[in-house]
Order: C-alpha cells, then sequence, then structure tokens
C-alpha cells in the first residue's frame, strides 16, 4: 500500500470529497435538465417523496405498511430456512450415510439460481404469503445448512472421543456437543442468510407479490413514478443495512462471551 | 474403483428419479399440474428444442442469456477490478470510494431491476446495467482485499528495486493479488446469473428467464422443469469454465489446484 494509514481529519476530508461529488453529480444532471427529471429525479425529490409515501398510500398502501408485509414474510422465509437447514446440517456432519444422500442432492440444486423457483413457487404457493416465502427459504436455506454442517464436521475430535468413551448416545452428542461448538460458524451462516433472503426477497416481490416493497416498485415503474422507484431502492437499502447492523451485533456479543475474538 | 460416495451418491440420483416417476405417473399423488412427470418433461424438451416456444428454441434463449451475463460479467470485471486494486493502493481513493460505497451497496441488485427498466426499456441494455451492478461489487471486494492482504515484505523489496510504476501493477500486484480477485470472479458470475434470471421474470423478450416467464403464466410445469434444468446447467457450465481459467491462471499457487 501507498504510505501509512491516513488521520482521521483527512479520512472524514476525503470521505466528505467522494460524497459531495456523487450527490453534486446526481443533482447537476438531473436540475439541469441533461438527463430528463422524469427518468432522474434530484436527490431531494426523492427524500421530498420518501415523506410523502410515509403517510399517503401508493399501490394500495403506505410505504411503512409495504414494508410490513414484506418483513412478515421475511421472517416466515429465513426463519424456516433456519429450523430445516441448520438441525439439517448438524446431522450431516455426525451421521456420514446422510451426509453421502444430502450431498449430491444439494450439489445438483446449487447452480439453479433461488429466484428460478419462482414459477413453481407461484404454481404451488400462490402469490400471497406463500410463494415469496419460498423463493426467501431457497436463498437462505445453503448457508444455513453449508455453516452447520462445516461447524459440526471440524469439532475437536477429542471433544467427540472422550463422548463416546463416556457412552454418550447419539442425541446427546449432537445436543450437546457438536451443537455448541458448531454455534459460531452457525450463527456467521445465519448472517449471510439474513442477506441473501432480504435480497431474495426483493426479487420474489418484483415478480409475484400483490403487496410488499417491491410490488410497489413494480407498480411505479408501470406508471414511471420514478422517485417512488427511488424511495423503494433507499428504504429497501435501509431495512437491510439495520437487519445487518443487528446481527453483526449479535455475532460480536456471542464471540466476546464465547472466549473467541471480537 | 469408484469410492463409497460416489456410489452412495449415484444410488441417489437413482432412487429420485424412481421416486419421481412413482409419484407422478404410476401412483398419480402428484397430479401433473403441480410437477411434470418424466414424460411430460421430455415431451416440453422435445417441444422447446423442436417447434421453440416462447418466441425460439431452446438453443436460442440460451444463448441469448449466455451473451447477456457474458457481457454483464466482462464489464464489470472490466471496471471492478482495476478500480478494486486502485483502492486498495491508495489509501486516498479508499477513503474518498468508501462513504459512497457504503451507502449504495445495501441495496440488492435486484432491486435495481425497475429502474434500470424505466431507464432502458425491456431490451439487452437495461440487463446488462443490472448485471454489471450486482457483480460488481464482489469484483472491487476481493480485490481490495487482494490488495490490502500482499505481505508486505513483497512490495518492500520490488519498490527497493525501484520497479516503475506501471510495472509494479502489472508484475507485482496484480498477480499478488489474483487468487483473492478469483474469489471475486467466482461471486461475481453467480450473482450475475441470478441477476439475469430476475431481470428476464421481470421483463424480457427472449432468453431462459422469459421461457420460465411464458411457462409460468402458461401453467405447464413440464416447461417451468425445463427452464430450472436450463439454468443449472449454464450456472454450471460458466462456473466450471471459470475454474479452469483459474487453474490455467494460478498455475503457480498451490492453493487453486486442490
Amino acid at each position: 500500500m501507498n504510505g501509512a494509514p491516513l488521520r482521521f481529519l483527512e479520512t472524514v476530508g476525503w470521505g466528505t470529497l467522494g460524497v459531495v461529488l456523487f450527490v453534486g453529480l446526481w443533482t447537476f444532471l438531473a436540475a439541469s435538465g441533461i438527463v430528463p427529471r422524469q427518468f432522474l429525479p434530484t436527490p431531494l425529490d426523492v427524500i421530498q417523496r420518501m415523506l410523502h409515501l410515509m403517510t399517503s398510500p401508493f399501490a394500495g398502501a403506505t410505504l411503512p405498511q409495504h414494508l410490513a408485509s414484506s418483513f412478515q414474510r421475511y421472517a416466515v422465509g429465513v426463519l424456516l430456512a433456519a429450523l430445516v437447514g441448520v438441525p439439517l446440517g448438524l446431522l450431516m456432519g455426525w451421521f456420514r450415510l446422510l451426509d453421502d444422500i444430502v450431498t449430491p442432492i444439494f450439489d445438483g440444486l446449487r447452480f439453479i439460481a433461488p429466484i428460478a423457483w419462482v414459477p413453481f413457487a407461484a404454481l404451488w404457493f400462490g402469490t400471497g404469503i406463500g410463494g415469496p416465502v419460498m423463493i426467501i427459504f431457497a436463498g437462505a436455506f445453503p448457508p444455513c445448512l453449508i455453516n452447520a454442517y462445516r461447524g459440526a464436521r471440524f469439532v475437536e475430535p477429542r471433544l467427540i472421543e472422550a463422548a463416546r468413551m463416556l457412552g454418550t448416545g447419539n442425541t446427546r452428542t449432537i445436543l450437546e456437543i457438536l451443537l455448541p461448538a458448531a454455534t459460531p460458524s452457525i450463527v456467521s451462516g445465519l448472517r449471510v442468510s439474513a442477506g441473501l433472503g432480504w435480497q431474495s426477497l426483493v426479487g420474489a416481490e418484483l415478480i409475484v407479490a400483490a403487496a410488499g416493497v417491491g410490488f410497489m416498485m413494480v407498480q411505479a415503474q408501470a406508471n414511471v413514478a420514478t422517485p417512488t422507484v427511488m424511495a423503494g431502492m433507499i428504504a429497501i437499502g435501509i431495512v437491510g443495512m439495520i437487519i445487518d447492523v443487528l446481527l453483526r451485533q449479535g455475532e460480536g456479543w456471542l464471540r466476546r462471551r464465547r472466549g473467541l475474538e471480537a | 474403483m469408484l469410492g463409497r460416495r460416489t456410489w452412495i451418491g449415484l444410488a441417489t440420483v437413482l432412487a429420485l428419479v424412481a421416486i419421481w416417476f412413482l409419484l407422478t405417473t404410476v401412483t398419480g399423488m402428484v397430479s401433473g399440474g403441480r410437477f411434470p412427470s418424466p414424460a411430460e418433461f421430455w415431451a416440453s424438451f422435445r417441444q422447446i428444442t423442436g417447434r421453440g416456444y416462447a418466441g425460439g428454441d431452446l438453443l436460442q434463449h440460451a444463448l441469448h442469456s449466455l451473451k447477456l451475463v457474458v457481457m454483464g460479467f466482462a464489464v464489470a470485471v472490466a471496471t471492478g477490478v482495476p478500480l478494486g486494486l486502485w483502492m486498495g493502493w491508495s489509501r486516498k481513493v479508499e477513503a474518498a470510494i468508501n462513504p459512497v460505497f457504503l451507502v449504495i451497496r445495501p441495496i440488492p441488485p435486484l432491486a435495481w431491476i425497475p429502474l434500470a427498466i424505466l431507464w432502458l426499456g425491456l431490451g439487452d441494455a437495461a440487463k446488462i446495467m443490472v448485471i454489471w451492478f450486482s457483480a460488481f461489487v464482489p469484483s472491487v471486494i476481493n480485490s481490495f482485499t487482494g490488495v490490502r492482504t500482499i505481505d508486505r515484505p513483497i512490495l518492500e523489496a520490488a519498490r527497493m528495486l525501484g520497479t516503475p510504476r506501471w510495472r509494479m501493477v502489472t508484475e507485482v500486484i496484480a498477480p499478488a493479488a489474483a487468487p483473492m480477485i478469483f474469489t471475486g470472479l467466482r461471486l461475481s458470475l453467480q450473482a450475475s446469473w441470478t441477476t439475469l434470471v430476475a431481470a428476464e421474470l421481470v421483463g424480457a423478450l427472449v432468453g431462459v428467464g422469459f421461457v420460465l416467464n411464458m411457462a409460468q403464466q402458461d401453467l405447464y410445469p413440464g416447461m417451468i422443469l425445463v427452464g430450472m434444468v436450463t439454468v443449472g446447467m449454464l450456472g454450471w457450465g460458466t462456473t466450471k469454465l471459470l475454474a479452469m481459467a483459474e487453474q490455467h491462471a494460478l498455475a503457480w499457487n498451490v492453493a487453486a489446484r486442490d
């Protein structure tokens, strides 16, 4: 790298320069009419539109209401993925036969983008809650499974040998040795899952939903309401960021409690 | 001699096909309206490779999607890797670009689809734009990390020997960061496929995502399955090609060989 780390003021200075250039260019392009305002509203337009959407409905609901219905589907999908993926991963880490059976299926499905499940999801579960939940599940499931599996596979062998010697049964070994030892890995997996699930939710709502932020954005796109589309993007970004920050905090807390590095 | 794992894997696949046949054809427990039987799947495959479906045959749809992914991926790599290397090299560039990145990154690439359609319509340009967006970020981040994790003595030695700037970039920094760069490319490629399929499902006139979309509207499970298998094969094929390129480029790197 070139030189020593920057001092705090330098970092802030260069950062401000970057943001000012970005927002300045955006405002200039929009306000000067180089790009038609209808297609590129100014940042101020977008913020005003967002505040407006807080109270007045678009596509059947206000922005907070759309966010609430999105979040509900999201929570159900991620929860299901964790409830199925984590136990299955642990079991695969303990029973070799299960591992050998599930791995080829999993490898075969891995290359199908979660979003490609949309047609079957709509066909099987409809476009209300079930369809989107299945897409979120498809996006969030793999990291849950993989991390639980890896966590269980790389448990210190001495722990397992000791348990074996003392005659511990399968259930107790999984619950009292594999699960606690794999917890840090599982938690990182859950964080990745949460991010991928949020991404899948947006995709699902663009295609097969009748409510939610993604649905609002598609409706706005059809009406050439660019500020509303951008307001939706910002809302999605903010909620995604809050989810990530909360999970990072949780992960850090857990690692410190377990005496691992922060 | 095949290993135990391979045998069990083969048995699993055979068992799955048998169960599929049993459920859909022999017992009829799963109706054809929900999931196609093997015969229906084959008929759909014959239809799309012969007469065609959704305005073209399978090869045309697949090649069109492949073309868009390759173009979007290429643009993303051509812009993302140099930017990542530059951010890794210069702390000032990093400090200037990071905050903008922090603002834009939480927005999932798929959320750009409506905006891309507004700006560029339903054609190829909008898809390339969204793919570029989704594949750009992993390229930048991993190239950046690649530069930052180069052993300091390597850089110091090169500098002490008076290596000129340009050769420093092409002969020291880029090769040393290459393993991380390839990790980024793999993630970028995966993101490209996800984004393309989503974009084509939202609105397109040709492509595998469009086949899926039409099959969904026609309530045609056989064709949905054909579309999904095609998506999976394309994703698998391009990932394999990238892995081969990586092995070729990083023949000197032991970590890439296993």
